[in-house]
């Protein structure tokens, strides 16, 4: 129903707009002149910000050296792809991959869980007030988290003294590199499961109740509605929010993992965004740090435009229609 | 209170059913609320009550004493990065929202060269260039060490732009035709009609933007060299995190000395208070907000 008053809307507009198509470009620049304005300033930050950067990534094939500069710096070809054969490249990828791993297998359905649990709250008053609850940790930056964290389970805080007082051993989980981790893995569903639960929330409300009704009809139980009209409607959601993860899978909560490797030591937590930053910003091996860097976007980028096609020839959107 | 909304052809819960529910929701409830009742009350615990009891206040301390933040404030650090964060908040987001809404505004509308423009801003969602190119444009650029590297290389984000134009595009087109009518230019009904519509979204948008700015920790580490430069996120990871103390000798004499503990926690608190004020005048406007932008247009 909301979906088509605001198609219908759009529709009237695309109508009222296309007077605006219509004419000679240079008769057309002249009526946008002032859209254009509008657009130059956000425009001319995307090219600067994001597309010279682009361009930036040519010292993956260049010896950099700051004063020597861009132009100045010799070109070594693949030199810097050696960078792949060293061993603390192999450690920093194979955390990387645990880490993506127990996000996706422990984070991801975290905010489906959780969501369902919401919608299942029939008093408006408590879902609202547990929404919001739910929410607010989104807000909280990484430092001031983790500082939280240290209070509560770190070396003085909570946890080891109740530990101590029933007679357990005091163990820290901050400093723990077995324990990393999870550590990471709960602090991010801490902080973003409740977050996630808006997009699904949404979801479940745009399922239409008649099917509900028909499943309840036909004698389906509460748990096989579950099965048969819940789940089935938020698949799309689902599986959209998967293939941006995807994306992403590679960058697993760089702040987050950057402000508590000191406690745990690089073996546990080096990841490929903190090899970068220790490898090129602070130790300047600018063009291998900048390779690693570059290898790992245009990954991401294959796993998201790979996914969406699987996504299409099952028969799904993605992220974007053909 | 509501009474119940049960559709007809739901079976009402079991007993057993609804006790576990309300458990499971009274336990995360919980988990998500306690940790800030905790830092609370170890920020505001005297040093013997602390030491006594190990670092722990579980509740709330029996002799609360503003000790701490006096120490805080005192020491000039804190109180000096609390008005850097501030300052780069209000400034940051206000640039951020002009460009943003003008940016939106104008790619809400079929122009030339509107397509173009959309799909280069979407491909940067797919595909960054990385910490190092990023880091030599913004030292190519002279911003290091700067203020301005802190809010110039995040003007916009992609997702906020849709989340506006989304917005923007939704709004009735007899409304902004009947402006044109009675002759307003386009900035005229950007400025009369289409703003005074959108305060919510707006509000959301800024939300997000200055929550951006107030947690900013990994653009300043990057970009500041100038430790006295320093926003809040950063002094807290050196008075916390790396446990440095605060304050740097210049505690007066005399004066009941606040615990370590508490200090910290009190600098947490400091950092905590700003979000937690706008948090709930906004809360409602979050659904409507982010799913105008997160459904494609």
């Amino acid at each position: 129903m909301h979906r088509d008053s605001r198609a219908a809307g759009r529709a009237a507009g695309r109508a009222a707009d296309r007077a605006r198509a219509g004419g000679g470009l240079r008769a057309r620049l002249r009526r946008d002149r002032t859209m254009l304005l509008l657009v130059l300033p956000g425009f001319l930050y995307f090219v600067v910000f994001h597309y010279v950067p682009l361009l930036g990534n040519v010292i993956v094939f260049k010896d950099y050296q700051p004063y020597l500069g861009f132009k100045g710096s010799p070109w070594v070809g693949f030199g810097n792809f050696s960078v792949f054969t060293q061993p603390d490249f192999y450690r920093a990828l194979l955390n990387t991959l645990k880490f993506a791993v127990l996000q996706l297998v422990l984070f991801f359905p975290a905010p489906l869980g959780l969501a369902l649990l919401l919608n299942s709250i029939l008093s408006p008053k408590i879902r609202r007030f547990v929404q919001s609850v739910v929410y607010l940790p989104h807000f909280i930056g990484w430092v001031i988290l983790i500082s939280i964290s240290q209070q509560l389970i770190g070396g003085t805080g909570l946890l080891p003294q109740l530990l101590g007082e029933v007679g357990l051993p005091r163990v820290d989980l901050m400093t723990s590199p077995g324990f990393f981790p999870w550590l990471v893995t709960l602090q991010l569903i801490w902080k973003d499961a409740g977050w996630g639960t808006i997009i699904y929330l949404a979801a479940l409300l745009n399922i239409d109740t008649e099917h509900y009704e028909a499943a309840a009809i036909d004698g389906a139980d509460r748990w096989r509605r579950l099965w048969h009209v819940t789940l089935p409607g938020i698949v799309p959601v689902t599986l959209l929010l998967l293939i941006l993860n995807l994306g992403s899978i590679l960058s697993v909560g760089f702040e987050q993992i950057l402000l508590q490797r000191d406690a745990v030591g690089a073996d546990a937590g080096e990841v490929l965004d903190t090899y970068v930053y220790f490898h090129g910003v602070l130790d300047g091996q600018w063009g291998p740090a900048a390779a690693v860097g570059l290898v790992k976007g245009v990954i991401g980028l294959v796993l998201i435009l790979g996914a969406n096609k699987l996504a299409h020839r099952f028969g799904h959107e993605g992220i974007y229609s053909r | 209170m509501t009474t119940s909304q049960r559709p007809p052809w739901m079976e009402a819960p079991s007993r057993a059913g609804l006790a576990i529910k309300g458990l499971v929701i009274a336990i995360v409830c919980l988990l998500v609320l306690y940790p800030f009742v905790n830092i609370v009350a170890t920020s505001l615990a005297g040093e013997s009550e602390i030491t006594r009891r190990g670092g722990i206040i579980a509740l709330f301390p029996s002799e609360p004493t503003l000790a701490a933040y006096r120490t805080i404030f005192a020491g000039g650090v804190v109180s000096h990065a609390l008005l850097v964060s501030a300052g780069i908040t209000v400034i940051g987001t206000a640039l951020n929202l002009v460009v943003t809404i003008a940016l939106a505004y104008g790619l809400s509308r079929p122009i030339v060269g509107g397509r173009f423009v959309l799909t280069a801003i979407l491909f940067t969602m797919l595909f960054g260039a990385g910490i190092i190119p990023n880091f030599l444009l913004v030292k190519a650029l002279g911003l290091y060490d700067s203020y301005a590297a802190l809010i110039v290389p995040g003007l916009v984000s992609a997702f906020n732009f849709l989340v506006l134009r989304n917005f923007f595009q939704n709004i009735p087109a007899e409304l902004l035709d009947s402006a044109r009518i009675d002759g307003a230019g386009d900035f005229a009904i950007l400025i009369r009609i289409v703003l005074p519509l959108s305060k919510a979204v707006l509000a959301v948008v800024a939300l997000f933007y200055a929550v951006g700015h107030w947690n900013a920790f990994f653009n300043a580490l990057l970009y500041l060299n100038d430790t006295g430069k320093w926003p809040l996120p950063l002094v807290l990871r050196l008075y916390v995190l790396q446990g440095q103390p605060v304050g740097g000798g210049t505690e007066s004499p005399g004066e009941a000395v606040a615990s370590i503990q508490a200090v910290q926690m009190a600098v947490v608190v400091v950092a905590l208070v700003p979000i937690l004020c706008v948090y709930p005048f906004l809360q409602r406007y979050f659904t409507k907000g982010v799913l105008t932008g997160a459904i494609k247009g």
